[in-house]
């Protein structure tokens, strides 16, 4: 089949069987936007700024277990997008990124927005790729999405001069892929899963690590599983939420900065720490040299750069976490689950001395209670996504998380401004689903323009702005460890977040109380539009427990206790 | 990085295709890793090409560097030399007004010769390991050097 080079994105697109592309069009993408026009394969939404359309498609990929796919074009739209590269870099969301490119004939000229895409995508990026002649493009296609989807999931960007894209060569996609340099393992060394098991036996104080890697292998169920029938007790990072529910009586919480007294005390008195799909990251850590200090370390992870990076694994197990669980259980009868009963009884004793919890107030809702209000009205048949700052700690400290790609947040970039396109991209992906948006009123100011996408294409997500009045997770800080100097974090001056949302043909809701919030959810989920609800919260409520910056994950500041209700 | 920080030489073989070099380089940048000396030719009758990196660091630095080299998606084996000859070139030019002989007879010393003799100048090579160049370079001194040019090492697993 001979066709341009830009059929050749569409038709390697439907090949893959992609059925929405996030984007934004303009000069040097216009072939293959003019390819778009012609088809109905596939849906397009405009979102209206291209970082947008990544985080949207970021959003997607993580519910959907799919590749994400955003289109945008050369110079300020690439350059509009590199956050959201960034951002699927750090949390390893597999994406194909399709940029427009000035024709070949003139890179290196300083042409009308030409800038040096690969070279800036380069650190951002798993892989990416300048293409120089239609006859390579199917089998870079082929290689991006396979790239993207398989070892440790990633974006991959490929950048494409327009004069490719009408280049006409001969298509066929029915290659078979020669990656010789790319081999991803995927199955555990025997040898070292054996060894991991004998040391999961005669540990006295093991303990589940469990992070995000869990949901990118789809290995959750498995790890229920493997949870269940060894007694051990879990912590799971931000990125794992949902990989235990909520209710399963072997999950302690959520550790790290903000994790639960009980997570980190767990993690700070374990003998051995069974680390799966996990990197260790610094806000999990705390000060690395008290880091779980008297454990041993089994660490299993797709990713051979992430193992001892950072804390030296006595088991390194390199493969991907769904196939060495279930390796692992098919040794489970080494293990005696109780010989574990003491060690859970003590964890629970850390729980009752300081629970996860906070003081409601007579005057202001507290931000806490929103989220868990929304858990126990809507639970299971929403998927959350957040922003960044206080709000997005409290939507993984207390919202009732049951099932894996229930929670999309921006974690390793922490980049404000992701929550509102992700939930767009959640609620294409899962549309059975609420799509709800945790967000701060510094943070969804930073997307806002997505009212006019999410109204456009009938996408309705309900964003819960937590309206603080502050860039309160800054604030906090600031009043912690800056003596109360609030410099530039006060947002007193504010748009009607009401109008706003009606401006763009969505509905607003302003609550002050408890029975207001419930009355504006309930007609949210009812009317099925795109929404704002801004909640009045406390303006000086803290996201305790908190590990300060650098600090050893058992010097937490706690909650104050208080005697009233 | 300054822990037991060790010098340590690496090979890389990748695929000879546009900007891996810069695929390279960016990882060292980005990551802070430091680079002695780097060397890049393509492999004779292949689609390869080797780098030699010297570089330095901590036992876990070391480690780290040849695990993000190997999850570069054109690199094909990186090796974390234990055992190996290594070797550097080094091209120096002096005044012609130096003494011949005397610096013909130090470069013999150190695997090299008097490659060039002009009106002017005269150009020496040497090849040798790298701490024996060195040596040289500093020997030759006193002989004036107007230019010296090293070639960075490679190195092969014995
Ligand atoms: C793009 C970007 N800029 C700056 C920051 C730093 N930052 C982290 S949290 C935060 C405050 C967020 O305020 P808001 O959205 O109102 O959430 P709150 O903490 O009040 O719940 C800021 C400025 C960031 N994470 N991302
Ligand atoms: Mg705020």
């Amino acid at each position: 089949m001979q066709i341009s080079g830009a059929q050749m994105v569409i038709e390697a697109f439907i090949a893959e069987g992609v059925d929405t592309v996030f984007g934004y069009p303009g000069g040097a993408i216009m072939n293959v936007y003019d390819e778009i026009y012609k088809q109905d394969k596939f849906q397009h939404i405009l979102n209206r700024h291209e970082q947008a359309s990544v985080h949207a498609a970021e959003g997607y990929a993580k519910a959907s277990g799919k590749v994400g796919v955003a289109m945008i074009t050369s110079g300020p739209g690439f350059t509009n997008a590199v956050t959201g590269l960034a951002d699927a870099y750090m949390d390893s969301i597999p994406l194909v990124v399709v940029s427009g490119q000035v024709p070949m004939s003139l890179i290196g000229t300083d042409a009308f927005q030409e800038i040096d895409a690969v070279g800036i995508s380069r650190s951002c990026t798993k892989h990416n790729y300048l293409v120089t002649d239609a006859k390579d493009l199917p089998r870079i296609l082929k290689e991006a999405f396979y790239i993207a989807r398989t070892g440790r999931p990633g974006p991959v960007h490929v950048d494409i001069p327009k004069d490719v894209t009408a280049q006409i060569e001969e298509f066929d996609y029915d290659i078979e892929l020669d990656l010789e340099t790319y081999k991803p393992h995927t199955k555990g060394n025997p040898r070292q899963i054996k060894k991991a098991m004998e040391a999961i036996a005669n540990a006295k104080r093991p303990l589940f690590y469990l992070g995000g890697g869990i949901i990118n292998a789809n290995a959750a169920y498995e790890v229920r599983e493997f949870v269940q029938k060894t007694g051990i007790p879990a912590v799971e990072t931000f990125m794992a939420r949902g990989v235990l529910s909520h209710d399963d009586e072997l999950l302690i919480g959520m550790l790290g900065m903000h994790g639960s007294y009980a997570s980190n005390m767990a993690m700070s008195e374990t003998d051995l720490v069974i680390g799966l799909g996990v990197r260790f990251d610094d806000r999990v850590t705390g000060k690395l040299s008290e880091f779980a200090k008297n454990a041993e370390v089994i660490h299993v992870d797709i990713d051979p750069a992430s193992i001892s990076k950072l804390v030296n694994a006595n088991y390194p197990i390199v493969g991907d976490v769904k196939n060495v669980v279930i390796d692992m259980l098919a040794q489970i009868e080494k293990i005696d689950s109780d010989n574990y009963e003491s060690w859970r009884e003590t964890i629970n004793n850390f729980d009752e001395l300081h629970p996860l919890t906070f003081y409601e107030d007579s005057e202001r809702l507290k931000p806490q209670w929103v989220i868990k209000r929304v858990g126990e009205l809507l639970g299971d048949d929403a998927n959350i996504s957040t922003d960044v700052g206080q709000h997005q700690m409290w939507a993984g400290q207390f919202y009732p998380f049951t099932r894996p790609r229930q929670f999309v947040s921006s974690s390793g970039l922490g980049t404000m401004g992701f929550g509102f396109p992700a939930a767009i991209g959640v609620k294409v992906a899962t549309p059975e689903k609420t799509s709800i948006n945790f967000t701060g009123d510094g943070s969804i100011l930073m997307n806002v323009q997505e009212l006019m996408t999410a109204v456009e294409k009938k996408i309705p997500v309900i964003n819960i702005i937590l309206n603080n009045n502050f860039l309160g997770m800054v604030r906090q800080w600031q009043t912690l460890f800056y003596d109360k100097r609030h410099s530039e974090t006060d947002l007193s001056v504010q748009p009607d977040f009401v109008k706003l949302s009606e401006a763009f043909g969505g509905i607003g809701y302003r609550v002050h109380t408890k029975e207001e919030f419930d009355a504006a959810l309930k007609d949210a989920v009812e009317k099925n539009v795109v929404a704002f609800i801004e909640v009045i919260v406390h303006r000086m409520e803290n996201v305790m427990p908190m590990v300060p910056s650098g600090g050893s994950l058992f010097n937490m500041m706690l909650l104050e206790k208080k005697e009233s209700k | 990085m300054s822990e037991n920080s060790e010098r340590r030489v690496v090979s890389v073989i990748v695929i000879n295709e546009a900007s891996v070099l810069s695929r390279i380089t960016d990882l060292f940048s980005g990551r802070g890793y430091n680079i002695t000396s780097l060397t890049v030719a393509p492999i004779p009758e292949s689609k390869y090409s080797r780098l030699t990196i010297v570089t330095s660091g901590s036992v876990r630095v070391i480690e780290q560097i040849t695990k993000q080299l190997h999850k570069l998606i054109p690199v094909l084996r990186v090796y974390e030399h234990a055992d190996m000859v290594e070797k550097e070139m080094a091209m120096i030019k002096f005044p012609a007004s130096e003494n011949l002989s005397d610096i013909q007879a130090l470069c013999e010393a150190y695997n090299g010769k008097i490659v060039n003799a002009g009106e002017n100048t005269i150009i020496a090579m040497v090849a040798d390991e790298p701490k024996r160049i060195n040596n040289f370079l500093k020997a030759i001194k006193r002989y004036n050097p107007k230019e010296i040019v090293k070639s960075g090492a490679v190195a092969l697993e014995r």
